[in-house]
């Protein structure tokens, strides 16, 4: 078959034999950046994480930002939810069943619809639904960047079929970037079907390279981080 | 030089239009990829390429490893990899698939492999409807032409070509505003993505470890792509393996900022299998084809087989003064700029294009700009000494052939060669130290008129340096 | 004022007067036959700073369009005689960045391993000691103002093989900027290839036109009335597109501004 075929024919070039063994790979190269300058005392590592933890959260809101995303500082998950209502203004909304949505009590609000479980009946919402809305397992702070895994509490088409996409973030899950992601999350395969890295909203520059937003994502989101 | 490729190559020259709209995109992509790899923005840049290459050369060295390996690991999060040696195979697969499941609708997000293997005209005629959902991708399936660079497809197309085309073929009103252009699209595309009952895309990586392949995108056609319909198919060349996840921490920094010069595209997509149990939405069957259709071949030359590192990123075409010249439509192949022009006559024979090799500078922006390193003027060049080699089999362009092992001759025996200088000078025109417009018809050979077609020839000085040199 | 930095690699003042002060030059064939001036200030300059040069007068070629076009035996046999001739040579300095790479990187590449006649190794051996013409002012003459004297507006372009295979990028800017008179800015695509690349400049003429239209027009843009490079390649396409459009630029190569005075 195809596959004997194929592999045969990849060991022949190589002049492998099945089974053969490997040489190692290069070492994973992750570098997590250290905000903190290696001679600093040990009492002063919390403060700095602190700080460091601010920093992220900075760069996080000014990367999103820079994308033409909106963000948020929201203290706590009432202002969350304060915020959250005035961009829906009224409109029709989908929920995700993130836990930390329903903390925030942003899934009370009006006009927000959530706990679904079925998929013909979320789509059919997200597929009118004027805004989506999601907390994410983590966030990037050196690119804006929503890590959104799919999941019960998750599902995948909330933050891509509504036009705006409004994601609430807890504070602990900022990141630094990629690095550190991979660190922790080395196997994302193991935990999901799909891991979904967001970065600013949906683009295309396709006709004589004018940028239009939105298709076919949502052309606008916000990012608020909690905490 | 072979006539196909001349005209094509005449005619792009010609239209003043369209090298404009050539050079300000491929020139904006230069641009923006100059920032966003600055030591200011990524001080580790080339310590990431050498990374690349390295992760590049140990898979593609042992690519049957890290094939059964991403199989086993596709295979226990549910999903099923199609192995496939030739186009005919995919569109089998495809076909089949389509037939079981009663399937009429296919959405297609952007794949250079799909385009490879010609895939939308091969599921044509089989009652069965395959839309591309990349804006530009769908532009040109509706106007049916061939992808014009390998990030920007539509790059030749002004707003005024698209809005024809939307009225001829969608039945709208013309319209050229870009963004209602758009959302014609948005609007149409829409209703496909929700009915469609396949959905089938490329993979910018195949991850080994992890059994699942990894897309990039700026719109979200390619999860839309992939997450509405209940079977998702990404077709993938075997070269696109990489061992582990972790390591896209190096080959994500590199992509986008080699392509666009974005830290991220707007979209990442790691995609592992059918939805598990428990979530809510995703494809319910995931089947990763693995296409072969000469890369085998390709990988059986250790000279040349860094070939097949590339990630599609499209810097080096960008970068070349000759694409930036001649567009990606006078190109043979799907695939353009220097990359087209190693891989294609690797994949179809130097026969092909046989002068496609030659049609380079060699100035090497396109090595210098490759996140993965690829050798490309070198690969030219071992191109070019095979073409040579089978001219000389065939008993092709003799004369050619015979004035280099005269002159080589000549180079060898300086005291001949200097009289064949002082020959030379002879009858070449002194002209006070003009320029020549023209030459005397003694020296009117094709490669003096060729160099005359576009600029003017030196004139002979009086003495050669070595005259000088001896009386000085 | 010429300023020749120290050797601190462990070489006695004897074997210094009678060894560093000896340089072969390769002033390929296209300077031999065309543009002789440019071998005529290359000397100046290297004679200048202290050193005693000496032209093998059995140099013909350096092989490259030979081996560009596909045609390795030949190379093969152009690049055996280019050995012999410089065989003693402790420097080969060169006006060309192509020429210096076909030599450093590509002889390399032309003769197989395990051949018994040595040029493999000797061909190895030679590569260190052949240098591009303003890397050798800059890194082993040690000096970036060769007390060089012209009035003009000049603008740089980066020859291909000199920038990418060499890093030949400051240098001739430094060296330039110490030349008394001269005004050096810059055109925005300077780095882009002008559009000769040997064979290709024949064999693909329209596209190699094209291209010394893109450079010709940068040119323009700085307003410039001299165009300097290191390869006298680069400056013949240069200078032939100049002069086909009839616009009043000249050309020179940096050996030349380098022994204005």
């Amino acid at each position: 078959m195809s596959r004997e075929a194929t592999l045969n024919k990849v060991r022949t070039a190589l002049g492998r034999s099945a089974g053969q063994g490997i040489a190692a790979p290069p070492p994973v190269r992750l570098r997590v950046e250290a905000h903190l300058e290696a001679h600093l005392e040990a009492h002063l590592e919390a403060h700095l994480e602190a700080i460091d933890m601010e920093a992220r959260i900075a760069s996080m809101l000014r990367a999103v930002e820079a994308l033409a995303g909106k963000s948020r500082r929201a203290a706590t998950g009432e202002d969350a939810r304060s915020y959250v209502g005035a961009v829906l203004d009224g409109r029709s909304a989908v929920a995700s069943n993130a836990p930390f949505l329903r903390e925030c009590g942003v899934v009370d609000l009006a006009g927000v619809q959530s706990g679904f479980t079925d998929a013909a009946a979320l789509r059919a919402l997200c597929a009118t639904a004027e805004v989506g809305i999601t907390s994410a397992d983590y966030a990037l702070a050196d690119t804006g960047t929503l890590v959104m895994l799919a999941s019960p509490a998750e599902a995948r088409l909330i933050s891509l079929l509504p036009p705006v996409h409004i994601a609430v973030v807890p504070k602990e899950r900022v990141l630094s970037g990629l690095d550190e992601l991979f660190t922790i999350l080395p196997h994302p395969a193991a935990q999901t079907s799909s891991m979904v890295l967001i970065t600013g909203p949906s683009r295309t520059a396709d006709i004589e390279q004018i940028l239009v937003r939105g298709v076919h994502g949502p052309g606008e989101i916000h990012v608020v981080v909690v905490g | 030089m072979s006539v196909a490729f001349d005209e094509k190559v005449h005619k792009t020259l010609a239209d003043a239009n369209l090298q404009l709209a050539i050079y300000r995109a491929t020139g904006r992509l230069i641009d923006h990829r100059k920032h966003a790899v600055a030591a200011t923005a990524l001080p580790d840049y080339q310590e990431l390429r050498t990374q690349a290459n390295a992760l590049k050369r140990h898979t593609i060295e042992h690519l049957d490893h890290y094939l059964e390996q991403f199989e086993a690991n596709l295979t226990a999060h549910g999903g099923k990899a199609i192995y496939c040696q030739d186009a005919t195979e995919v569109a089998d697969f495809v076909l089949g698939l389509a037939k079981e499941r009663g399937a009429h609708l296919i959405v297609k997000s952007k794949s250079m492999t799909t385009e490879e293997i010609d895939l939308n005209e091969r599921l044509e005629h089989h009652n069965l409807e395959s839309v591309e959902t990349d804006l530009g991708e769908y532009i040109l399936q509706l106007a049916h032409q061939r992808p014009y660079h390998i990030v920007a497809p539509a790059l030749h197309l002004t707003r005024y070509d698209v809005g024809d085309l939307f009225a001829r073929t969608l039945g709208v009103a013309n319209e050229t505003v870009v963004e209602r252009q758009a959302l014609i699209a948005r609007a149409v595309l829409r209703q496909k993505f929700l009915a469609a009952d396949i959905g089938i895309s490329g993979a910018n990586f195949l991850v080994a470890d992890s059994g699942a392949v990894l897309l990039v995108e700026n719109e979200g056609n390619a999860r839309l792509t992939t997450s509405a319909p209940k079977i998702h198919i990404a077709v993938a060349g075997i070269e696109k393996l990489i061992p582990r996840a972790q390591d896209l921490a190096v080959f994500l920094k590199l992509l986008g900022r080699s392509a666009t010069g974005q830290a991220l595209t707007v979209y990442t997509s790691f995609l592992s299998g059918p939805r598990r149990a428990g979530e809510i939405d995703g494809p319910e069957e995931f089947y990763v084809v693995l296409l072969d259709n000469g890369r085998t071949k390709l990988l059986a030359d250790p000279g040349k087989r860094e070939s097949l590192y590339c990630i599609r990123c499209g810097a080096c075409l960008n970068h070349c003064p000759v694409y930036r010249k001649i567009g990606g439509h006078s190109f043979p192949w799907v695939y353009s700029g220097p990359i087209g022009a190693i891989i294609t006559p690797q994949f179809m024979g130097i026969e092909h294009e046989p002068s496609l090799p030659f049609a380079s500078s060699l100035c090497g922006a396109c090595a210098e700009v490759c996140p993965v390193k690829i050798d490309i003027p070198k690969v030219l060049l071992e191109l070019r000494a095979e073409v040579k080699q089978a001219e000389e089999r065939k008993g092709a362009n003799r004369l050619e052939r015979l004035a280099f092992k005269i002159w080589a001759w000549v180079m060898c025996h300086p005291r001949i060669y200097e009289m064949a200088a002082m020959a030379a000078a002879s009858v070449a025109p002194a002209e006070n130290g003009k320029w020549l417009r023209s030459a005397p018809a003694v020296m009117n050979l094709p490669p003096v008129r060729a160099w005359l077609s576009q600029r003017d020839l030196p004139p002979a000085p009086a003495k050669s340096f070595r005259e000088l040199w001896r009386k000085r | 004022m010429a300023r020749v930095s120290g050797r601190d690699d462990g070489t006695t003042l004897l074997q210094f007067l009678f060894m560093a002060k000896r340089v072969s030059i390769f002033v390929t064939c296209i300077v031999d036959q065309l543009f002789p001036k440019v071998g005529l200030a290359m000397a100046d300059v290297l004679e200048r700073l202290g050193y005693e040069v000496d032209f093998p007068e059995d140099q013909t070629c350096c092989g490259q369009p030979a081996f560009n076009t596909g045609y390795r035996q030949e190379a093969c046999q152009v690049a055996r005689h280019f050995l012999k001739v410089f065989r003693d040579s402790e420097y080969v300095v060169v006006p060309s960045g192509s020429c210096t790479s076909m030599i450093a990187h590509h002889f390399h590449d032309l003769f197989p391993a395990d051949e018994a006649a040595g040029d493999l190794r000797a061909a190895d051996a030679l590569a260190p000691r052949v240098w591009e013409f303003s890397k050798f002012v800059l890194e082993v003459a040690g000096v970036d103002d060769v007390g060089a004297r012209l009035q003009d507006v000049v603008t740089y372009h980066d020859s291909c093989h000199a920038l990418r295979e060499f890093g030949i990028r400051d240098g001739p800017r430094r060296l330039l900027a110490n030349v008394r008179g001269l005004e050096l800015r810059e055109m925005d695509a300077a780095e882009e290839c002008c559009g000769f690349g040997g064979t290709f400049s024949i064999k693909f003429p329209e596209i190699s036109g094209g291209m010394a239209g893109t450079k010709i027009d940068s040119i323009v843009r700085t307003g410039a009335q001299t165009v300097v490079s290191v390869d006298s390649s680069c400056l013949m396409q240069i200078q032939g597109a100049l002069s086909r459009a009839a616009l009043p630029v000249r050309t020179m190569h940096l050996a030349e501004v380098l022994a204005s005075r």
